[in-house]
């Protein structure tokens, strides 16, 4: 089964073809079966893998075609199926297939081409998704990388028509492009430094290698990571990248595309394993990110912003396990974070459907009552994300936050602020979205439904994924030898762990940290409750809160330390190099043609005598030269 | 006779005639003109030849050498008649056209 890994991602590039190029043509029910139907037979196809590998603990690597093979230089297009790209699959293609099933009730009220499109480029995202985890080598992982960038900025300007959502593409696309950067010259030094990019040649010779080209190896892969991943200092297109389509943030930007720069780590573990310095870059940008992102989601009204900063604080808690050392932990985080924002965003994709496209939560409120399967469903979403057991989230934060303390128990106490602080904003959404009572207008209450069952089925399932999935990592503190995750990554993982000098916690640590974190995370979601379904924050923000609403000031920083000194160099590029210097160069050549040519035809007299004149000077002139010179 | 003397009478004519046509407006005193320089190149060519053997021959001229370039000389002329019937007919031309042979009212060249 591991030899038709080439499937996975043929399924949706096919479906992709179809509905690109059918899109005039395909009614929008088939055009939304294909679209769904290809991810749900990836889906399959990586079950029945997942499957195999379960048993298999050695990588299979099938090798399709050579790609490169030149100057010594030789690059397959190969898959790699091992337990980790495996269940990458499982996830991609399982949140996926949920979302395209939401989206085809989500999009109902785009005109059919445009519908088509829609899915032609989610389709084209899931397959370049697929490529980037599936490449046995990092120029595949690149061109997947390439392919959901670019995927990014489709879905994001989907609405294009809207110049401000256009901008926002542009921001993100421009913002990935820098780390991109980053990681393809990263690529080149591993060429450079191993002669391959295949992993399973690179990773035996790690070791051989010197720390210092590891380090610069891994801090330039990692400026693809901040790329990629919505990291300090490359973090703020995720949040405008909100312009687009709720399921395409769900799908794009929380589940699937943003983790790109967590499975690159985790795929090449053994690298920054032997490069401490960059684990320590990792580690700290990471949890400045968690910090500094949470701190702005305190303050944001727009129901989807909230998400999106909480997702760019998750990610900072997996690269904090990246960088600690916590792998398993990291890859976890992934899953259980997929499964709660997949549900997150859908929910409140939910509520902007029932609300007509009012993403305010100001202006929602007491929604409890007239969305009961969105309400539970998102209520289970955020019970996860905040840390309670036995929900997902917390097997997961847990992990990280105790790999953190057992680095240094200054990281783990930063952490676990953020943790509350994500336990607060987040209740602070759901109180002010589904408690208290409704402050829209009085149409929007009239309009208030239920989503359909394409919509509600998706939040279901995902909604018991995220309560459930985190029983797959216990951790040993519970019960000893629970958590499968472990044992299941853990030959990935080998070389890595061999290497790392083990940190044991006591068990009493362990449990005086589990405690303090859940009596901590329980007093902040009691006071957000009882604060924001009472009385809800309707006005502006004022003081420190009006620093946070305005996220920092990042993007006017942003602009004003890059982008307005670019735009002045630019324009007096413009003015003294292009318009006086070069044109003047191009118009003065004109110029001083046309003079030439004004003054030679003064020449042509018509007159012969002169003609006559000139051309007896001229014989003159090189009876002279012949003679005298 | 040393060969300067006709040099100088050969560069003497070419020069009359170069000046002829530069300054003479009238087209036929232009046309002798030509006929003038094109003459001195003849002579100068004769004369050259009969150097040019003389010293070959040790000194000593005698009649009979250096007469290739005098017969080279008749079929020169002979080619300049035809060219003169041909350039005397295009003034013909030009006066019926323009009922004067002034050059300087061929100025359409320029146009």
């Amino acid at each position: 089964m591991s030899k038709l890994v080439y499937l996975v991602p043929l399924f949706p590039l096919i479906g992709f073809l179809i509905n690109g190029l059918g899109r005039k043509s395909l009614s929008k029910s088939l055009t939304g079966i294909i679209g769904s139907g290809v991810v749900l037979a990836s889906f399959i196809v990586s079950l029945l893998i997942f499957n195999e590998v379960r048993a298999e603990s050695t990588p299979v690597i099938v090798n399709l075609f050579d790609f490169i093979d030149v100057a010594g230089l030789k690059i397959p297009f190969a898959f790699q199926v091992d337990r980790l790209s495996s269940l990458f699959l499982l996830v991609i293609t399982g949140v996926g297939f949920l979302i395209h099933l939401y989206s085809t009730s989500y999009m109902h009220d785009e005109e059919a081409p445009h519908f088509a499109r829609y899915f032609s480029y989610l389709n084209l995202f899931v397959f370049s998704m697929l490529l980037l985890v599936l490449g046995a080598n990092y120029l595949i992982m690149f061109i997947g990388w390439e392919g959901v960038g670019l995927c990014s900025y489709l879905l994001i300007g989907y609405w294009f028509k809207n110049t401000e959502y256009g901008n926002a593409a542009r921001k993100a696309f421009v913002m990935n492009r820098i780390g991109d950067l980053g990681f393809l010259l990263g690529l080149f030094f591993i060429i450079q430094q191993f002669g391959s990019l295949t992993y399973l040649e690179i990773f035996p010779q790690a070791q051989s290698a010197g720390t210092a080209v590891l380090t610069i190896i891994t801090l330039l892969l990692f400026v693809g990571a901040t790329g990629k991943s919505a990291q300090i200092p490359l973090y703020t297109w995720l949040p405008d990248a909100m312009a687009g389509p709720t399921p395409v943030s769900a799908l794009i930007h929380a589940a699937t595309m943003v983790t790109a720069g967590i499975y690159m780590i985790a795929r090449s573990n053994i690298l920054y394993t032997l490069a401490p310095v960059s684990q320590s870059v990792v580690a700290i940008i990471g949890l400045a990110t968690a910090i500094l992102a949470a701190t702005i989601a305190l303050k944001q009204n727009d129901i989807k912003k909230v998400l999106a900063y909480s997702t760019v604080s998750q990610l900072g808690y997996m690269f904090l396990g990246l960088g600690v050392g916590a792998y398993t932990g990291a890859v976890f985080h992934v899953m259980t974070h997929a499964f709660f924002k997949a549900l997150l965003f859908l929910g409140a994709g939910s509520v902007i459907h029932a609300m007509h496209h009012e993403q305010d939560i100001r202006k929602m409120g007491g929604l409890a009552k007239k969305l009961p399967i969105t309400h539970w469903t998102f209520f289970i979403g955020c019970v996860a994300i905040a840390g309670i057991p036995p929900f997902s989230g917390f097997f997961s934060k847990d992990e990280i936050l105790v790999a953190a303390y057992a680095h240094n128990p200054v990281l783990y106490w930063i952490g676990l602020g953020g943790a509350l602080m994500t336990a607060f904003y987040m209740f602070r959404l759901y109180a002010m979205t589904f408690r208290g009572s409704f402050r829209g207008t009085h149409d929007q209450e009239h309009h208030l439904h239920e989503s359909p069952w394409q919509m509600t089925l998706p939040l279901i399932v995902l909604a018991v994924l995220a309560a459930v999935s985190g029983f797959v990592g216990i951790p040993e503190l519970f019960a000893p030898d629970a958590h499968k995750l472990n044992h299941f990554l853990s030959p990935v993982f080998a070389a890595s762990t061999q290497l790392q000098e083990a940190h044991e916690i006591t068990h009493s640590t362990e449990y005086m940290l589990l405690g303090v974190s859940i009596a901590l995370i329980l007093a902040a979601i009691a006071y957000a409750w009882s604060r924001f379904s009472k009385n809800p924050e309707t006005g502006d923000a004022t003081g420190f809160g009006k620093v946070l609403v305005n996220k920092w000031y990042v993007d006017e920083l942003y602009d004003n330390i890059i982008s307005k000194p670019l735009q002045g160099l630019g324009a007096v590029l413009n003015k003294y190099v292009e318009k006086s210097g070069i044109d003047g160069i191009v118009n003065g050549v004109g110029k001083s043609v046309q003079w030439g040519g004004r003054q030679l035809r003064l020449l042509q007299s018509g007159q012969v005598g002169s003609y006559v004149l000139w051309m007896v000077l001229g014989i003159l002139l090189l009876i002279v030269l012949t003679l005298f010179i | 006779m040393p060969i300067n003397y006709y040099v100088i009478l050969a560069m003497s004519l070419f020069s009359i005639g170069v000046v002829g046509v530069l300054t003479r407006r009238n087209a036929i005193i232009i046309f002798m003109c030509i006929e003038l320089m094109l003459n001195a190149v003849n002579l100068l060519l004769v004369a050259f030849s009969k150097m040019h053997y003389a010293n070959l021959a040790g000194g000593s001229a005698t009649a009979n050498v250096g007469t290739e370039a005098q017969l080279f000389v008749f079929f020169i002329m002979v080619v300049a008649a035809a060219e003169v019937s041909v350039g005397l007919a295009i003034i013909v031309m030009m006066y019926r056209n323009i009922h004067s042979v002034d050059v300087n009212f061929l100025n359409r060249l320029k146009h």
